[in-house]
């Protein structure tokens, strides 16, 4: 095994292309460890078994609709009013110990915002609470939200619908199995509608049973065209033949559903990123592509955020049932680190229930 | 993307490699490091600290024993607790004496309750049993249509009523009853833990059909929340066993760990794949490699196993290792390689390759470049490639559309390769295949990696 870290060492060492080396690297550690796996197996088998309708020509704002009366926050703190952890309990000693320190921490990783961005917001509030600008850990819980709001402030937020495209826009909704695409659309298509738009669903989730049949539902509950292909068919022509449609209708808005799928699958993404191209390719045009996470995700959401970027271009994220227990921290790691805005809000099964992010509402609920 | 515990280990105690000790200070450095990782695979903060309190004593008593220095003891002893927390007992399914036996499913939205059936409902059916599906989830619009393509693909009857999903179970249960199956599954709707109502209702159901069996199922990627999620779920229905669904994810899967530990319940089926068969038994000691984030080499192994051809693999192998290798071999298994995904990709999941390495640019059009050039030799020169003299370089370049240079470069690089492959032969066969080879390594950490991979895989010998 030393030769493989010497020839390791050896190709790392030049940059000059040994591309031959470097691939026999690979194969050869492969190969022995296929073989040398294959035959421990062996020896231990028994061990176990648009319309331009005279608009002035601008992005129009598409604000969702408001959530009946209540703000997020609101909500958010009725359904957790039994959650609420130790971290209060810290906040009303009179000094700012190591316990504050320790569980401010907690806190944050238990909403899921991972350790590195935990550590970041912390360090800044660290520095204030060294030269004495901030004595009360009361002070420093609302500095900390007001330095996480401000990090969040960065990134316009708006869903990017283009009036003035004289054709479709498309806004295409990708993410792993189960996060909520395909609900998500049927809510943003009742929305949609309500703004006054035409829409129109395209079901490229063509490998999921019923998945065509679960978006024909939203379709007509949401009063939007349909168009679906095969059930195991091209996904991309499925969206090409939806823009196609809308284009020749006059469809303002085409909301494109796909097969949720994991980022580490390297053929599915490849998939994925012929559908982002394809789509650009008819009578529309790509103003949003919308990447949908599951709030209960641990540290994989950022994952996620990085390989459906590098094949989609996401534009924004939807962050989806915010409306359990899980606080969804991980989107703030999300944004802060790769400059996704997050979106949108899921919280709850009714259409009224997608509503704008709020970054100072998503902070304070992270601590409640 | 996140570092693995090996590597965190690596920088804590690059040095004191030498002194094969760890004193106080160094055992706290290294708890934290592995704090974060276990942190950073989602692995619940109460329970990062139980683990943590459990490790801590052994990690100090380690110190003077055995062969393995301080970095190999500590992911051992890791490893180690992380097996014996995930392992225990194993779930054997006892069928009711009175068929069928009940099995009822519930969980989060999402969280791939309505294949996990049907993924069961096929095991079941492996086991020679016949099963039948209830779909319940009335909830979600199009999901017992879903059911019944799954079940139809599966050759496996399904059952739903539309309305009220209690009554629907109770007439599911009825309906195998009748048709004599002897296992049912019902599928629930996904349902929040802390929607009071949502919950009763799967409470109702359970009362209605009195399960042998109920299933918690989770998402692999699930984050601190899981352990909230098991608990609400065993206080309503009190949960049997866990079935944790995408495996083939990247996802470290610390929610394993976590939902194991807060319930006592084993976990009894991992879902690892998106074809319906993808469904298998639990083994803890792959999952805690994997949480350690050491499971990526065992991922690519096993992937490697399903697409290389292994006679070849391994007629290769020795090949390479005696120093026999042709230009033919290689390609042949290039072209295996590659089916496993980008070569970017599959170099970045190799544990303990030193950075450079892992982020070094390998260009696709090299590598078709150099595949060219090998397709463009006779059988013969890609057996031989001494015989390539000058004309049949010329005829070699134009055939793969390069030129002289690159064919010499090919042809010099290879047989660099050829050698240094014979002296890694003679090294192997000398020190043994088992992990001990690793021993006394310097620079890389992988061999120590791949030895603690392998053996916590593959178990005492």
């Amino acid at each position: 095994m030393r030769a493989v870290s010497n020839l390791a060492q050896f190709v790392a060492a030049d940059t000059a292309p040994k591309i031959m080396l470097l691939l026999a690297l690979l194969v050869s550690i492969f190969g022995i460890g296929v073989v040398v796996v294959g035959r421990r197996n062996r020896a231990t088998t028994s061990a176990q078994t648009s319309k331009n309708d005279g608009q002035p020509v601008s992005y129009l704002t598409s604000e969702p609709l408001r959530a009946n009366d209540l703000s997020v926050r609101d909500r958010l703190t009725k359904v957790r009013a039994t959650f609420a952890g130790a971290i209060s309990i810290a906040l009303t000693s009179s000094s700012i110990t190591q316990q504050t320190w320790d569980d401010l921490e907690e806190a944050l990783l238990r909403a899921d915002v991972g350790v590195a961005s935990t550590a970041r917001v912390l360090a800044p509030l660290r520095e204030l609470v060294k030269t004495k600008k901030i004595t009360q850990p009361s002070d420093l819980m609302s500095a900390l939200q007001n330095e996480m709001t401000a990090q969040l402030s960065q990134n316009s937020r708006e869903l990017n619908f283009d009036s003035s495209l004289g054709a479709p826009n498309i806004w295409l909704v990708v993410g792993v199995n189960g996060a909520g695409k395909t609900t998500t659309i049927g809510k943003l298509s009742a929305q949609q509608r309500a703004l006054g738009r035409s829409v129109l669903l395209a079901a490229g989730d063509t490998f999921r049973a019923a998945a065509g049949e679960q978006l024909e539902t939203w379709a007509s509950r949401s009063g939007a065209e349909i168009v679906r292909g095969a059930e195991g068919g091209d996904p991309s022509s499925v969206i090409f033949d939806g823009v196609a449609r809308a284009a020749s209708r006059k469809i303002d808005l085409v909301l494109a559903d796909t097969a949720g799928r994991l980022q580490n699958n390297t053929n599915l993404m490849e998939e994925l990123a012929k559908v982002r191209r394809v789509a650009d390719k008819g009578n529309g045009k790509v103003t949003e592509v919308l990447l949908v996470i599951d709030a209960t995700t641990g540290q994989n959401g950022l994952t996620q955020a990085k390989q459906f970027s590098l094949a989609t271009q996401v534009t924004g994220v939807v962050l989806t049932k915010l409306d359990g227990s899980a606080k969804g921290g991980i989107v703030f790691a999300i944004e802060t680190e790769l400059q996704i805005p997050i979106k949108l809000v899921g919280l709850g099964e009714t259409i009224a229930d997608l509503v704008a992010f709020d970054a100072q509402e998503f902070v304070s609920a992270l601590f409640n | 993307m996140f570092e693995t515990l090996s590597d965190r280990l690596g920088g804590v105690l690059k040095g004191l490699r030498n002194r094969g000790r760890l004193t106080q200070q160094d055992v706290t450095e290294v708890l934290a490091e592995v704090r974060t990782a276990l942190l950073e695979a989602d692995v619940n903060v109460t329970v990062v600290r139980d683990v943590i309190e459990r490790i801590r004593s052994q990690a100090v008593g380690a110190t003077s024993s055995t062969a393995l220095n301080p970095g190999q003891q500590i992911i051992k002893i890791v490893n180690d607790e992380l097996v014996s927390m995930l392992g225990g007992e194993t779930l054997k399914i006892m069928y009711a004496s009175q068929p069928p036996t009940v099995v009822l499913m519930a969980g989060l939205q999402g969280s791939g309750k309505t294949t996990s059936a049907a993924k069961l409902a096929s095991w079941f059916k492996s086991q020679g049993r016949q099963p039948m599906l209830v779909g319940a989830d009335l909830q979600r619009p199009a999901a017992v249509e879903q059911l019944r393509v799954l079940g139809a693909q599966l050759n496996i009857p399904v059952f739903s009523a539309p309305g009220d999903p209690v009554k629907t179970a109770q007439l599911g249960l009825a309906e195998a009853k009748s048709l004599g199956r002897d296992v049912l599954i019902v599928d629930t709707a996904g349902r929040l833990a802390i929607d009071q109502e949502m919950m009763q209702q799967v409470k109702d159901i359970s009362k209605a059909v009195k399960p042998n069996y109920t299933f918690l199922v989770v998402d692999a990627m699930t984050g601190q929340d899981a352990v909230a999620v098991a608990k609400a779920f065993d206080a309503t229905l009190s949960i049997d066993g866990v079935v944790l669904t995408k495996l083939d994810g990247d996802a470290r899967g610390g929610a394993a760990l976590s939902v194991k530990h807060v319930l006592g319940k084993p976990i009894a089926f991992a879902a690892t794949g998106e074809k319906l068969d993808a469904f298998e038994q639990f083994h803890p000691d792959r999952m805690a490699s994997r949480i350690l984030g050491m499971g990526d080499m065992l991922t690519l192994i096993e992937q490697a196993e399903k697409v290389f051809e292994k006679e070849k693999a391994e007629e290769a192998a020795a090949k390479m290792l005696e120093g026999e290798f042709t230009l033919a071999d290689f390609l042949d298994q290039l072209q295996q390689l590659k089916k496993m995904g980008s070569l970017q990709g599959i170099m970045g999941m190799m544990p303990g390759m030193p950075k450079e390495m892992k982020n070094a640019e390998i260009p696709e059009d090299q590598v078709r470049r150099t595949e060219a050039i090998i397709f463009s030799m006779t059988a013969q020169e890609r057996a031989n490639p001494e015989l390539i003299n000058g004309s049949r370089r010329v005829r070699i370049s134009k055939g793969s559309g390069t030129t002289v240079a690159d064919v010499n470069r090919l042809v010099k690089q290879f047989s660099e390769m050829k050698k240094m492959m014979k002296q890694m032969g003679g090294k192997s066969s000398r020190g043994g295949k088992s992990g001990k080879s690793a021993k006394g390594l310097n620079g890389s950490a992988m061999p120590d990696e791949l030895a603690a991979a392998l053996s916590s895989r593959l178990g005492p010998r």
